[in-house]
């Protein structure tokens, strides 16, 4: 049984469809993140050295990790675009964007909230940190980037290629400043690597990351829907829906 | 319940992290949904003018 | 042979346009230089005349300054040849584009970049650092300022004929300048602080050798979507 993946690749059959699987991301979504903060905040004990500030890790990690990945993710599609000029995959590149810019933000904020108790400072120059940092501006770059064309076709494309030239280089820059860092000052408490990490802390960590992850694709298909409208509102079948009055 | 709350001394830290990701990851979800609404209003306009215009000129050709 | 011989002339010739227009333009070529030297000025007023604090933040002022300044200049690297029409005719040339952009890239280097190069030690002096440490500061910036003039034209190609061009231009390319700041910087003040920079060196030549391998060919790439 072949499954034509070619034809969810056109945004006419992958609009109605994106449409169906939202609602059920959602509730993904959310029955995890219940379960990840119970198992975070009732099961999981305290930590002997943290306390319990270190409950702060359940959305932090979780969404460090998605920042990472959804710029990854991001590349990925850009490059498809670039190579297959499918359509569709550079309006999942831009849908993505916020989505990881958000995260990228929520890392930083949880990072200076959790590093005030434990390091008494609300900002260390810590490589991973200063990692994320870079890699809010690279988000806000290729945001501005797309803005900043007025014609989406040609938006979509030199976002692309930045994205990807930024993909190619976040590896370079994680390693440039963790040599910087290892330089300039010893680690201080490195986050996530407690020693003695619970299984429990492991699993709630876990769940809240594919919390994160479904929360991501759930937010990210009502985004490229919405993108879809706005860039095919001049083809056929957006037309039939106008006409219809329903939009799926 | 007010132990809970305060999380051993930490509680501003904890609420101050999970309040800020629970307020972005709604705001999100709420941009996202105006986002759509609008556009659905903008296309809906655009349907209109188009059977407007289309009407007219059905009118032009009758009186011609 | 002669189809290679006849892609030299061509990349010679280009060159040697690059080179003569700048010449004309020259006081842009010193723009960018006094940009360079004014900035590092600025930091003695606003920090500290003390020699000591001086030498610590040295590497560090002076590769800052050279990265806004190599930035600054960017905007000319495309902008001149895309509002006149020339970049048209490049895309249309037989040789392959990202050659020719890289003759464009070397061109703009040569003006912009070796120039901040030949001031540099200039201004370690100023900032007391002295023999190893202004050595490898020259050594560094004649390294890295390729890498950034690479990497920069990237985002002049992305960014060509947009309104804040120049702006929208820093937010691109500056946290992709990071690794060649870390390593320039970092292998003076190992110097300075009596460690080897063998290290910082060797990574800042393989930075530079990868943008040489890539930047080229991604800007000739970016110059197509902003022409099409």
């Amino acid at each position: 049984m072949a499954i034509n993946w070619y034809k969810f690749a056109s945004p006419a059959s992958f609009y109605p469809l994106a449409g169906r699987l939202v609602p059920w991301f959602w509730i993904l979504a959310a029955v995890l993140i219940v379960i990840g903060l119970y198992l975070g905040f009732v099961v999981a004990p305290t930590d002997y050295k943290q306390g319990e500030a270190y409950r702060i890790m359940f959305i932090h990690v979780p969404a460090a990790w998605m920042s990472m990945f959804i710029y990854i993710v991001m590349a990925i599609y850009a490059g498809l675009a670039l190579v297959l000029k499918t359509r569709l995959s550079t309006m999942m590149a831009t849908a993505l964007a916020p989505t990881g810019a958000m995260f990228t933000f929520v890392a930083l904020w949880t990072g200076a909230f959790w590093g005030k108790p434990m390091w008494g400072a609300w900002w260390v120059w810590d490589a991973r940190l200063t990692s994320e940092l870079i890699l809010l501006f690279l988000y806000i770059g290729y945001m501005s980037l797309y803005a900043a064309i007025d014609d989406p076709r040609r938006a979509a494309r030199a976002s692309g290629l930045l994205a990807i030239v930024g993909a190619v280089n976040v590896p370079i820059i994680y390693f440039s400043v963790k040599w910087w860092n290892t330089l300039h000052q010893g680690a201080s408490i490195s986050f996530g690597q407690a020693p003695t990490m619970a299984a429990t802390m492991l699993a709630a960590m876990g769940i809240m990351a594919l919390g994160f992850w479904m929360y991501t694709i759930a937010v990210v298909l009502m985004r490229v829907r919405c993108e879809i409208l706005e860039r095919e509102r001049h083809s056929d079948w957006v037309q039939e829906m106008v006409s219809r009055g329903t939009y799926g | 319940m007010a132990e809970f709350l305060d999380m051993g001394g930490y509680g501003f830290y904890i609420w101050g992290s999970y309040l800020v990701t629970g307020v972005l990851m709604v705001l999100e979800v709420i941009l996202v949904r105006r986002r759509r609404s609008q556009l659905k209003r903008r296309l809906d306009r655009m349907g209109r003018m188009q059977s407007h215009e289309e009407e007219t000129r059905l009118d032009h050709e009758i009186e011609t | 042979m002669s189809t290679s011989t006849s892609m030299f002339a061509t990349l010679g010739y280009l060159l040697g346009r690059e080179v003569k227009l700048a010449a004309r333009r020259l006081p842009d070529v010193m723009t960018t230089l006094f940009f360079f030297v004014i900035v590092v000025s600025l930091f003695p007023l606003g920090v500290s005349p003390e020699i000591e604090t001086l030498r610590t933040i040295a590497p560090g002022v002076v590769w800052v300054a050279a990265l806004l300044a190599s930035m600054l200049a960017l905007g000319r690297l495309f902008g001149e040849d895309f509002r006149d029409g020339t970049l048209e005719q490049l895309l249309l040339a037989p040789q392959p584009l990202s050659l020719l952009v890289l003759v464009k890239i070397f061109a703009h280097w040569l003006l912009t970049g070796a120039p901040l190069v030949l001031m540099s030690p200039l201004l370690g002096i100023q900032f007391g650092l002295n023999g190893d440490a202004l050595a490898v500061l020259v050594g560094t910036l004649l390294l890295g300022t390729p890498s950034l003039s690479l990497v920069g034209a990237v985002g002049a190609a992305l960014t060509l004929g947009l309104r804040g061009g120049g702006v929208l231009l820093s937010l691109l390319i500056l946290p992709l300048y990071v690794p060649v700041l870390i390593f320039g910087a970092g292998a003076v003040e190992a110097v300075a602080s009596g460690l080897g920079a063998g290290g910082h060196i060797s990574l800042l030549a393989a930075f530079l050798v990868l943008a040489l391998c890539g930047a080229p060919w991604v800007t000739a790439a970016a110059l197509r979507i902003s022409l099409d």
